[in-house]
């Protein structure tokens, strides 16, 4: 079945969405200053360190005046504003390091994981959602629909340090944490990708049951329905009904699930990658955020956004092209 | 999408998912540094930065540079990119450091005395966010006066002055035309050290190589990596799997490896101190008589034995007990008895609760611990307990330091300090009236007159026995107005593996970082012969 693509409806909707983030991404930078500026924690108490323990009081003072934290938080905005539409996103004051250097340095990593993990719970889930809905109230479905619930109630960094407990501590068989092991320099796919096993499972486990769940609910109801009872009086083989009726039709929902799960993958992911050191860009934003690094976590706000908005898009695309009803109208 | 696709997919999956767990069952993160010329150690703790300009090996040990002095195992001073120990001019207010000679940056280019210069400067600079530069207060002015010598005029004469040399040097060359708060030499150094940087990947690991034209001559471990581990059961897991060939760790860990025959615990002796601040300005912490009340009803040898499992000694003031500087005679033993008798004497009476009263005060007061600190909170639970015995009230709150600061004023605060190099360093900032209240110094508002002229004396004077009778005036003066309670010096443990001749432990501050430790002089350590 091939259909031309409607490119000219898609990029009107894209262009439209584009245009609408940027009072988004506006509004939410103003937010991000201001819940830093409101946050009990004080920027040059978490630059100075210990150190900051024994400065003078009047070092104190010039350090919160060369960071620019003495500054009004309407005047820090606009200052930080004016400088990333220049592009220049400052200096990250906890990394004392430039804010591109940080993302850049970061955001393949971050990526790396969270596509694995993405993959894992969209197959994984798939694959069980349909088995469970092809024989429902079967020992797979009601195991799996508990382990589902189960493990949705479950904290992923509760999930990320029973991982570690298990695999790396009593079996010895996985690396705690790190992207490579603490004595090798270089940075070999190998290494990497035994260091990436615990954590894209957990941060994929974490989001197994929603696409499982959806799944399950969409299959099962289509199977219900009339084109199904209509396969199946044609005399088709049940593979085909399950997989080319009930699957087709019950991947709808999942797709708008894709769009709206990234959030929460990202959120996923600050946990995962500070319990497994991983070096991304999600560890970084825990880090800005106890330290009150505006520079630093004003970007990062604005790529998780983006990121949000870009889901979304990508999602209503796909559903648009999926069920050719809904249009790009949106 | 067929039916085949999708199994195809799913055993692809699965296979890939197998594939994995067995290379990694086949590749365990069993020894991976056998060979005895590369060491792997433990720590929980990484620098901000590895620009010396910004704080990074200020007490020296910083393995990337060198200052102009360093530190022996004694923690005595001796020369480094100094040819020898400075020239003190007789009013204690100028030292001239006369450089070595031939010693080059690892890009090549030369040290000189416009380095030393350049990096004094920098540091001094208000523009440059560092905060420790408040150390090098007593510095008027530095100038390279010819290429081999550097002459630091001071404000006042200070004493302990050439203990702060030991200040890691940065090259002019490299750093001098970057940002100094955000260029690249912060995570990019360059230094004279017997290590080079080959990777720092921040929150995992810092990686170094040996220097091959290192002027002290290259060490004998050539790789050295320092993994950086917050959770000391992942550290202890990681160092009995081989993965780290030392370790710091907590007592209670560490005491699973004192039966290993493979395996050396290195106990470093500190001056790092926990103490209870007794803010002047409180009803019941301002009286002399419950100060010295509740400095007889602690009972630091309990807390030692039961808190630290022993790694540890008590504390009598800022200065332990086995040190040269140490007063004879300012012990204090644990006297409930006296302590309830002087509160009697001073009218401090039981109440019906038994909490005692003077003139309308209840003896209570309040003592925050910061949230999340194991051992101070250990510390104020037992220091509570031990004052209600003596009929003293005090009630635990937890905070971060954000809560805790506004309250220094009139709240206790269970405190930590301590910095071996000089007395100087630590007790001035602790018990000068004129720094009570300024930022985290003197927190107690400490004010006692004969302390503040002591003090000054102790760092004016070049002479090492006007020195010591200063120090002496102080500890004694703590006896008989204690404006802090000393309960414990805490000792730092390490476990290391027996493949190196070398390991060894200085006296540690209370802030121990990556200098710390028994890879202080890892540059020196030989593979054992077998």
């Amino acid at each position: 079945m091939i259909r031309r693509l409607p490119w000219g409806p898609m990029a009107r909707m894209a262009g439209r969405r584009t245009l609408f983030a940027a009072p988004v991404l506006l509004v939410v930078t103003f937010g991000v200053f201001a819940v830093a500026a409101l946050s009990p924690f004080d920027p040059v108490k978490a630059y100075a360190g210990t150190a900051g323990l024994t400065a003078s009081q009047a070092e104190l003072d010039q350090l919160r005046a060369n960071l620019g934290a003495d500054q009004p938080l309407v005047a820090r905005w606009w200052h930080w504003l004016t400088s990333a539409l220049t592009g220049d996103l400052g200096t990250s004051s906890v990394m004392r390091q430039p804010v591109t250097d940080v993302i850049t340095g970061r955001l393949g990593w971050s990526a790396l994981l969270a596509c694995c993990a993405f993959a894992l719970a969209v197959l994984l889930g798939t694959v069980l959602g349909v088995l469970a809905a092809r024989r429902q109230g079967g020992l797979l479905d009601r195991g799996a629909s508990a382990l589902a619930y189960t493990l949705e109630a479950a904290p992923v960094f509760w999930l990320g340090l029973l991982a570690i407990w298990f695999f790396a501590v009593r079996l010895g068989v996985l690396p705690s944490g790190g992207l490579t092991d603490a004595a090798s320099d270089t940075v070999t796919a190998g290494q990497v990708a035994r260091h990436l096993v615990l954590p894209a499972l957990v941060l994929g486990i974490s989001q197994l049951p929603w696409f499982f769940l959806y799944v399950r609910q969409g299959v099962a109801d289509a199977l219900a329905e009339d084109p199904v009872r209509g396969a199946r009086a044609r005399g088709l083989a049940e593979r085909r009904v399950l997989l080319g009726h009930g699957l087709r039709s019950g991947m709808l929902p999942v797709l708008t699930l894709i769009g709206s799960r990234v959030p929460e993958l990202i959120t996923g992911a600050l946990l995962v990658e500070t319990v497994f050191s991983w070096p991304g860009i999600a560890a970084a934003t825990v880090q800005a955020a106890t330290s009150v690094d505006f520079p630093l976590l004003a970007a990062l706000t604005v790529l998780a956004t983006a990121a949000v908005l870009a889901g979304n898009l990508l999602s209503d695309l796909l559903y648009g092209l999926a069920d050719p009803r809904v249009g790009f109208d949106g | 999408m067929t039916a085949r696709t999708i199994r195809g997919a799913a055993a692809a999956a699965l296979a890939a998912v197998l594939t994995t767990g067995a290379t990694a069952c086949s590749n365990p993160s069993g020894p991976a540094a056998t060979a005895a010329d590369s060491a792997v150690v433990g720590i929980a703790t990484e620098p901000e930065t590895l620009s010396p300009l910004l704080g990074y090996g200020k007490d020296g040990n910083s393995k990337i540079f060198d200052g102009l002095l360093t530190h022996d195992a004694d923690m005595k001073l001796k020369p480094a990119l100094a040819e020898a120990l400075p020239e003190v001019s007789a009013d204690g207010r100028t030292y001239t450091y006369r450089l070595r000679q031939g010693v080059k940056f690892s890009d090549g280019e030369p040290f000189t005395a416009k380095d030393v210069e350049f990096t004094y400067r920098t540091i001094l600079d208000p523009r440059t966010n560092n905060a420790s530069k408040t150390e090098l207060d007593a510095i008027e002015s530095v100038t390279a006066e010819a290429p081999d010598r550097v002459v630091f005029t001071l404000k006042y004469p200070y004493a302990p002055f050439a203990e702060r040399t030991v200040l890691p040097i940065a090259p002019a060359h490299v750093a001098a035309g970057q940002d100094v708060n955000g260029g690249e030499f912060t995570t990019r150094p360059i230094g004279t050290g017997p290590y080079l940087l080959t990777g720092w990947s921040k929150g995992e690991k810092i990686a170094f190589r040996a220097n091959p034209s290192y002027w002290g001559g290259e060490p004998a471990v050539k790789k050295f990596t320092m993994a950086v581990i917050k959770d000391d059961d992942v550290r202890a897991t990681r160092l009995r799997s081989g993965e780290l060939d030392a370790a710091i760790l907590p007592p209670a860990l560490a005491r699973g490896f004192a039966a290993d025959k493979t395996r050396t615990t290195y106990a470093a002796k500190t001056f790092d101190y926990r103490n209870v601040t007794l803010p002047t300005a409180h009803a019941v912490t301002g009286d002399t008589a419950v100060r010295q009340a509740l400095d007889l009803a602690v009972d630091r040898r309990a807390m030692v034995d039961k808190l630290l499992d022993s790694a540890g000694k008590a504390a009598y003031g800022p200065v332990p007990t086995d040190s040269p500087w140490f007063t004879p005679g300012t012990e204090r033993a644990h006297d409930l008895d006296r302590a309830k008798r002087l509160l009697d004497a001073a009218g401090w009476r039981p109440a019906a609760d038994g909490i005692r009263v003077k003139d309308g005060v209840r003896a209570s007061f309040p003592l925050w611990y910061t949230t999340g600190d194991k051992i101070r909170q250990d510390h104020t639970l037992a220091f509570a307990s031990d004052a209600k015995k003596a009929g003293i009230e005090v009630r635990t709150e937890a905070g971060t330091w954000e809560v805790i600061e506004p309250r220094m004023k009139t709240d206790a605060v269970l405190a930590g300090g301590g910095s071996p190099a000089d007395p100087d360093f630590d007790q001035y900032l602790l018990l000068n009236s004129a720094l009570a209240g300024d930022g985290f110094n003197n927190m107690a508002r400490y004010d006692n007159p004969a302390v503040d002229r002591a003090l000054t004396d102790a760092r004016e004077s070049g002479d090492p026995a006007v020195r010591k009778a200063a120090y002496d005036t102080v500890q004694r003066e703590l006896v008989k107005n204690p404006g802090y309670v000393f309960l414990t010096h805490i000792d730092h443990l390490y476990v290391v593996n027996d493949k190196w001749d070398g390991p060894g432990t200085q006296v540690e501050p209370h802030d121990h970082g990556l200098g710390s430790g028994p890879w202080w002089n890892v540059e020196h350590w030989k593979p054992k012969q077998k």
